[in-house]
């Protein structure tokens, strides 16, 4: 595997930014604006979400995937070629670093699941998640890292500029990006334990520590979800996709599970809503993340942040026209935003949700 | 004044810079284009030494700082003056979270809103008396854990009808005062702690910090004295329970 297990301490920064009329951004922006946060990681894991990036191939899932050898690359374009038609095969382009020196080999594929495979009731969202929970814990040494449409991930070990570089990040537009840097605290800094972890369409950067990931863990597993990348966030992402994609929840409700009131402020609230909030928190006790965290998601209509219920971690969001700006620091926003319109901290436990207009 | 342009300049560079003009004996320094280098002003003792900061600094900004005065013209991150000895720190817009952890002594003057944990364990003894003033509104744990000086809320600008104040107020509180222009919901409140209407001693007090406030951030003085405070004191040793295993 391509991880060393050598354990550091600290926090970590992370960017999100938005143009909610789909004006599609230069990479350079989220580079900049995350470099100034360089401090908060400790070159041990960075990366990029972006969305809008593959506006010729939208129809298609765009599968980033990292593998340790030729075999596992092997072994998965097998799989792939039985399971999917596939538009197109790349490397993803890079550019050498003189600090990264060891990196997996990267593809990207642009597929569509073979429409034999989809039985019973299946959709073709089904079908990717399946293919990712399948490669990423059953062929050794490939990992899935991106698997949404019109959108890709591109992650690593090393700080946020040499990885921008390593990935030619400046090439890239989108109309929302995240981005982060990490500062690893209970897990192995490895490519693929890098930020953002993502699945089909969902990414998720997250500053702090999911003390609940055993609980949540089993808890998706109910569900066919595999963790397999070894660290905290990754439930986040999967929680997300069976929240809202497979049980209909609408965003805001979600978020009131993964930071779910205390009971003394549901005892508080009218009847309708404490019978509603506690209906969740019976039906989804499971699901709350416990623990420090500020964490953004992306995903295909827009993005979010949210705040663990007592603020143990920084959020700040400003907006400018029709772009919204969501970090750890007002500093780095005001890094590539001099004079943002408004400025401020969200409370605890209350999400930003910023959604795309149209 | 002497200037310092800190476009783009690491904030170990800044630092060194800063420091090493304080100890030429400049008096009146400007930093110019900060954005986000941490660390400035930390544990810097000169008393007669003013900083101007023309952008946002980074976090913990005046940590252990014992003297100096810091203007900020524009808004502040997190950790301000956490450790803080003598000196005054003043913040023209709004700043972060853990805003004068465990200070000592000084000012810190915020004009704007503040973020959650703004003076815990904040202390005091005899003449070191450490004064915290929001202007705008605050977060949970308002004066957690806090054993000495002075916190003062304003809530100068907030929404009408919402709380100026987030929950757990002055959790675990065990000396020093927090005043909160307006009402303050005793629910949100830690439970050692105990309401009451400032007497007149306290409101000469009160005045006199404000006084000091509203010249710093150009702010009508009358205008802040026209709603009453009240004034929150710890009234039991009983430490706080259960928070993080509710």
């Amino acid at each position: 595997m391509n991880h060393n297990y050598e354990k550091d301490i600290s926090g970590c920064g992370l960017i999100g930014i938005i143009n909610k009329k789909k004006q599609r951004l230069g990479g350079e922006f989220v580079k900049k604006s995350l470099c100034l946060m360089n401090d908060r990681g400790n070159g041990l894991g960075a990366g990029f979400a972006a969305y809008g990036l593959y506006p010729e191939l939208s129809d298609h899932y765009a599968l980033h995937v990292m593998y340790d050898d030729p075999t596992s690359q092997r072994d998965f374009e097998e799989f792939l070629k039985e399971n999917y038609d596939v538009e197109k095969i790349e490397e993803i382009p890079t550019k050498p670093v003189p600090s990264i020196t060891i990196s997996p080999l990267l593809m990207r594929y642009f597929v569509k699941p073979h429409k034999k495979m989809l039985v019973g009731g299946m959709t073709e969202d089904d079908f990717v998640v399946r293919t990712v929970m399948q490669v990423n814990s059953e062929i050794a040494g490939a990992y899935v890292f991106s698997s949404g449409k019109n959108m890709g991930v591109f992650k690593g070990v090393s700080n946020p500029r040499e990885i921008a570089d390593f990935f030619r990040i400046e090439e890239y537009e989108g109309y929302i990006w995240t981005g982060h840097t990490r500062f690893p605290t209970n897990t192995p800094g490895w490519w693929g334990g890098a930020h953002p972890f993502t699945l089909l369409d969902w990414s998720i950067v997250h500053n702090g520590e999911i003390s609940s990931y055993g609980i949540n863990k089993r808890y998706l597993e109910m569900y066919g979800y595999k963790l397999t990348l070894l660290t905290d966030t990754e439930v986040v992402a999967y929680t997300l996709d069976l929240l809202i994609r497979k049980h209909g929840l609408d965003i805001s409700t979600a978020c009131k599970v993964l930071a779910a009131p205390f009971w003394k402020d549901v005892e508080r609230m009218d009847e309708g809503e404490k019978d509603a909030m506690t209906a969740l928190r019976m039906t989804y006790g499971s699901a709350l993340l416990n623990g420090p965290f500020s964490l953004l998601f992306g995903h295909r209509k827009g993005l979010v942040g949210i705040n663990d219920r007592i603020k143990l971690r920084p959020l700040v969001v400003a907006t400018k026209g029709d772009v919204v700006f969501m970090s750890s620091e007002e500093s780095s926003i005001r890094e590539i935003c001099p004079k943002p319109d408004r400025a401020w901290a969200p409370r605890a436990g209350e999400p930003v949700i910023v959604e795309l207009e149209d | 004044m002497y200037e310092i342009d800190a476009k783009g300049i690491y904030y170990r560079k800044l630092n060194e810079m800063l420091r090493e003009a304080v100890a030429r004996g400049e008096k009146e320094i400007l930093l110019k284009n900060v954005n986000g280098q941490y660390y400035i002003g930390d544990g810097i003792r000169q008393g007669d030494v003013k900083i101007t900061i023309d952008g946002v600094p980074g976090n913990d900004l005046a940590a252990f700082m014992d003297g100096p005065t810091i203007l900020v013209k524009d808004n502040a991150q997190d950790n301000i003056g956490n450790t803080m000895n003598a000196g005054k720190v003043v913040v023209e817009g709004h700043a972060g979270d853990v805003l004068g952890y465990g200070m000592r002594g000084g000012k810190l003057f915020v004009k704007g809103d503040v973020g959650y944990r703004i003076g815990i364990h904040m202390k005091g003894y005899k003449r070191q008396v450490p004064v915290i003033i929001a202007g705008g509104t605050a977060g949970d744990f308002f004066g957690e854990y806090m054993a000495g000086g002075i916190l003062v809320l304003l809530g100068l600008g907030a929404e009408n009808g919402k709380p100026i104040v987030g929950d757990y107020l002055g959790s675990g509180m065990h000396g020093g005062a927090i005043f909160v222009r307006g009402e303050v919901d005793e629910t949100r409140c830690g439970k050692e702690v105990g309401i009451m209407e400032p007497d007149e001693e306290d409101m000469k007090l009160l005045k006199s910090y404000l006084k000091e406030y509203c010249e710093d951030l150009g702010l009508d003085l009358e205008e802040v004295m026209k709603r009453p405070f009240k004034k929150l004191i710890p009234v039991s040793l009983r430490p706080y329970g259960n928070l993080y295993c509710y």
